[in-house]
C-alpha cells in the first residue's frame, strides 16, 4: 500500500523539472520537451486522485489532456521547423523579434 | 511491500530520466530520457490500477508523440544547444529556485501525508467503464477536442505547405 502523497511528490518533482527545463534550456526542441514533462507530471497526480477518491474522472481528463499534448505536439513541431528554416537556428535567444 | 519497492524502483527511473533531460546537451539525448521517463511512467499508472492510461502513455505518447521529436531533431540535424549570457543567468537563477518550490511542496505533501493509501487495483480502470463515462458524461468535451484535433491536422498542413511553397516565392520574387 503507496500512500498518496508519494505520488503526488514524484508528480511535483517531475513538473519542477520540467520548469527548470524551461527556464535553464536555449534549444527550442528541448523546451517543447520540457512542457511534455510537465503535462507528464500532472496526469501522474490526476490518476493518483482518481485512484484515492475512486472516481475514474481522473483518468478521463488525462485522455483529454494527451489529445491536447498530441495536437500541441503535431502543430508545435512544424512551428519548430518554420523557425528553424528562417534563423537557421535552435537557440531561442536568435528569435527576438518581438524584443525592444 | 512489493508495490512499494516496485514503485520506488520506477520512481527512482522517472526521476534520473528527467534530470537527464535536463543535464543532456544533445536534444536526442534529452528526447531518449524523455522516453524512458514516460515508459516509468506507464508502470507508476499501472501500480494504480490504471491499465487504459497506462496503454494510452506508451501508445501516444511514447510511440506517437516522441517518434515525431525524434523525426523532428532528425530533420533539423540539431546539434549541441549553445551556452550564452541568458542561460546563465537561468542556471543560476533557475535552479535554486525551482529547487526550493520542490522542497516546499514535497515538505508540505509529506507532512500531511495521512491522505490515506493508493494500492494495486484499489481501482480496476477496464476500458468499458472509461467508454461509459467518456461517451455519456463526457460527451461534448470528446466531441471538442475532434474539434480540436481537426484544427491541429489543419494547422499543421497549412504551417508545412507554407514552409515548401517560401523557397519558390523568394526565387520568383
Amino acid at each position: 500500500m503507496i500512500p498518496l502523497s508519494y505520488y503526488l511528490v514524484l508528480s511535483a518533482i517531475l513538473f519542477a523539472c520540467g520548469v527548470t527545463g524551461f527556464l535553464i534550456k536555449r534549444n527550442i526542441i528541448t523546451i517543447f520537451m520540457s512542457i511534455e514533462l510537465m503535462l507528464n507530471g500532472v496526469n501522474l497526480s490526476f490518476v493518483a486522485f482518481a485512484a484515492h477518491w475512486h472516481n475514474l474522472s481522473g483518468q478521463v481528463f488525462v485522455f483529454f489532456v494527451m489529445v491536447v499534448a498530441a495536437a500541441e505536439a503535431a502543430v508545435g513541431l512544424a512551428i519548430i521547423i518554420l523557425i528553424t528554416r528562417n534563423r537557421q537556428s535552435l537557440n531561442v535567444e536568435r528569435v527576438d523579434l518581438l524584443k525592444l | 511491500m512489493l508495490h512499494l519497492i516496485l514503485f520506488s524502483v520506477f520512481a527512482l527511473v522517472c526521476v534520473a530520466g528527467a534530470v537527464n533531460l535536463l543535464v543532456q546537451k544533445h536534444p536526442i539525448n534529452s528526447a531518449l530520457s524523455l522516453i524512458v521517463v514516460m515508459g516509468s511512467l506507464a508502470v507508476e499508472y499501472l501500480l494504480l490500477g490504471a491499465e487504459f492510461v497506462a496503454a494510452v502513455q506508451i501508445i501516444v505518447y511514447a510511440g506517437a508523440i516522441m517518434v515525431l521529436f525524434v523525426f523532428v531533431i532528425m530533420l533539423l540535424n540539431a546539434g549541441e544547444e549553445e551556452q550564452t549570457e541568458g542561460s546563465r543567468v537561468a542556471w543560476l537563477l533557475g535552479i535554486p529556485g525551482m529547487l526550493a518550490v520542490t522542497v516546499i511542496i514535497c515538505w508540505a505533501l509529506l507532512l500531511h501525508s495521512d491522505m490515506g493509501t493508493a494500492s494495486l487495483g484499489a481501482l480496476p480502470g477496464p476500458p468499458a467503464d472509461i467508454a461509459q463515462l467518456l461517451f455519456h458524461e463526457f460527451l461534448l468535451p470528446f466531441e471538442v477536442t475532434s474539434v480540436l484535433v481537426l484544427i491541429a491536422i489543419m494547422g499543421a498542413v497549412v504551417l508545412a505547405a507554407r514552409s515548401e511553397s517560401a523557397p519558390e516565392a523568394k526565387k520568383e520574387g
